[in-house]
């Protein structure tokens, strides 16, 4: 009982300590700097280009890894969820190496389209879209397996094609796994840091979201950081309470 | 869009299949025609390989043998999507996120029909089948019956040439049930193609099957119209279903030996018989009537047990048989579960046909 309360605490009492210390006088000011306002923006438009990116591939991919069996499959799932382990600094280097300007692709990219990711916007979604795609893929591949598969045959006896299946049938029926999934991506995007400052650098209205003008400030300014902060908690909740309203507690 | 429209002087049948699916332990070989029109029922206990069989003509499972030829046409080849068959599946597994009218709109929209057009053949359908106020609902908020006429009419709407029934009725209660059969026949018969309708409910199959095949162990051990095998039944499992004794036997003119027993019947047959007659024919006595030695046994009574207004009394001994007798007459009799009594059966009330 007591380590069960010593555990909330632990979770509860820095967030609490967040609100505590915040600088509440001047907050709409601090709010209003235009600092502040850019890499909010950055940070969601990013957060939801990658969301939709993570969604074009990542939902064939959970198709792919539910839905036909090929070798190797279990190994192509270990490999699918590896970024969610991996540590996201590493995750930039890695990116750096392939897509960097003198990676592998990065390389080619660069002379056939004088086209390069690292240190641009671009770079910032695709850091977040390879952090957070394992999120989407497990949550979709979740819902795909758990899914009536006779409905599908049902559509086939109708004249569905395959496609058609997939997009009138199996797409609606787990279309709780697919938002699930995209919320969890989303605000694994949001969040991200690490391979994000690692690729794509840290350039105020360019590459600079939300997390790393955190760290920025904390250094500079440490109040702006914290009203920085306690905006990203409240886009957190209010995710967390949107998830359990529509699909945790209907689950 | 009744049967007379069609031209069913063809003569050929609609449908013709050799089903042969092989599994781990189980092995289905049944072989299957239909004409336009008629409605076959598939027969059997569980496990018995029906549900196989529906399976492999809707090409939800691959035949490992045999073919299928619906109007001339080989099917084996053709995946699911492009046959022309309609399947009401057991559990009707209409799409939960649509509603009822857009469940029967989906085939149509399969085969090319414009929005529009599909909504307006689905919504002839439901008014069809009676539920076009129930149009906007969404599955569950159907009840089973209701569901059952939805999933037919999603089945008809694609104008199959072939239509698939797996056990439509089981998933009803015993009052829907008895509507929605009479229901169901009345679309059967307004249905040109080729209907199968699986099923272990002999009383659906009588009662909506022009023909029926029964299929034990994935393959079939009798078929034919209803009444003959109602009253001719050739294995155990039909004979059970049908509600009569049924024993293998060896005729001389108006005399069947089964075992130990000797049965006369009115008709004049030679060699290996079967010998059929109901449980109400069978009378018991506390000891040993006069007259023939014919027709009767010495039984123990291994159970005794409601059926219906009367009581079934279960015999072992030299045969087994059932025995339905009055509430009044176990009381009469005294009867209780091990005694010795002897069974009687009236001439007139056995039938013997060649097995």
């Amino acid at each position: 009982m007591l380590l069960a309360v010593l555990g909330m605490a632990f979770l509860v009492l820095p967030l609490a300590g967040l609100l505590v210390r915040a600088p509440w006088s001047t907050m709409p000011e601090r709010l209003a700097e235009p600092q502040v306002l850019e890499a909010l923006r950055l940070s969601l438009v990013t957060a939801t280009i990658a969301t939709a990116v993570c969604l074009v591939l990542g939902v064939p991919l959970a198709w792919l890894l539910a839905r036909v069996s090929f070798p190797g499959r279990r190994l192509v799932r270990a490999l699918v969820t590896i970024p969610l382990v991996l540590p996201p600094v590493v995750g930039g280097v890695a990116l750096l190496l392939v897509l960097g300007r003198r990676g592998l692709i990065g390389q080619w990219l660069e002379s056939a389209f004088g086209f390069s990711l690292p240190f641009t916007t671009a770079g910032v979604v695709v850091a977040e879209a390879f952090v957070a795609m394992p999120f989407l893929v497990i949550s979709v591949e979740g819902a795909l397996r758990a899914a009536d598969l006779r409905y599908e045959e049902a559509a086939a006896t109708l004249g569905a094609s395959r496609w058609v299946v997939f997009r009138r049938v199996t797409m609606p029926l787990i279309a709780p796994g697919i938002v699930a999934g995209a919320v969890l991506c989303w605000a694994r995007a949001l969040g991200e840091f690490g391979a994000t400052i690692t690729f794509a650098g840290n350039f105020p209205g360019r590459t600079q979201t939300m997390p790393l003008a955190v760290y920025l400030a904390l250094e500079t300014e440490p109040d702006a950081a914290i009203v920085l902060s306690l905006l990203l908690l409240l886009v957190s909740v209010a995710i967390l309470a949107g998830l359990r309203d529509r699909w945790v507690t209907s689950a | 869009m009744s049967g007379s429209e069609q031209d069913p002087g063809n003569g050929r049948p609609r449908l013709e299949a050799h089903l042969v699916v092989e599994r781990p332990r189980f092995r289905l070989d049944v072989e299957l025609a239909a004409d336009a029109g008629q409605v076959i029922a598939l027969l059997g206990p569980n496990g018995a390989g029906k549900t196989t069989a529906l399976r492999a003509l809707a090409g939800l499972t691959p035949l490992s043998g045999g073919h299928i030829t619906l109007d001339g046409r080989a099917l084996n080849s053709v995946p699911v999507e492009r046959r022309p068959i309609g399947v009401v599946f057991q559990d009707y597994l209409l799409f939960p996120h649509l509603s009822a009218l857009d469940n029967v709109a989906f085939g149509p929209r399969c085969q090319g029909a414009s929005k529009h057009e599909a909504r307006r053949t689905a919504g002839a359908w439901l008014e069809r089948v009676g539920l076009a106020e129930h149009a906007a609902a969404r599955p569950r908020q159907l009840s089973g019956g209701q569901a059952q006429r939805v999933a037919l009419a999603r089945a008809l709407a694609v104008e199959p040439r072939l239509l698939l029934l797996d056990e439509p009725l089981a998933a009803l209660d015993a009052h829907t049930r008895l509507e929605i059969r009479s229901r169901l026949r009345r679309h059967l018969g307004d249905f040109d193609g080729a209907t199968i309708l699986v099923t272990h409910d002999p009383l659906d199959a009588m009662v909506l099957a022009d023909h029926l095949v029964v299929i034990e162990n994935g393959a079939v051990v009798q078929q034919g119209p209803p009444a003959e095998v109602a009253r001719r039944p050739r294995t155990d499992y039909v004979a059970r279903l049908v509600g009569l004794n049924l024993y293998r036997g060896a005729a001389d003119e108006q005399q069947v030996t089964v075992g130990d027993v000797i049965f006369s019947v009115t008709e004049r047959i030679h060699g290996p018989v079967f010998i059929a007659f109901p449980p109400s024919a069978v009378a018991l006595f506390r000891t040993r009537p006069d007259g023939t030695p014919r027709n009767l046994w010495q039984a123990a009574i291994e159970g005794i047990e409601r059926h219906g207004d009367n009581v079934r009394v279960h015999l072992e001994g030299p045969i087994a048989a059932a025995a339905d007798i009055t509430p009044a007459a176990v009381a009469d009799l005294d009867l209780t579960a091990g005694q010795q009594v002897w069974a009687a059966v009236k001439a007139t009330e056995t039938h013997a046909y060649p097995a």
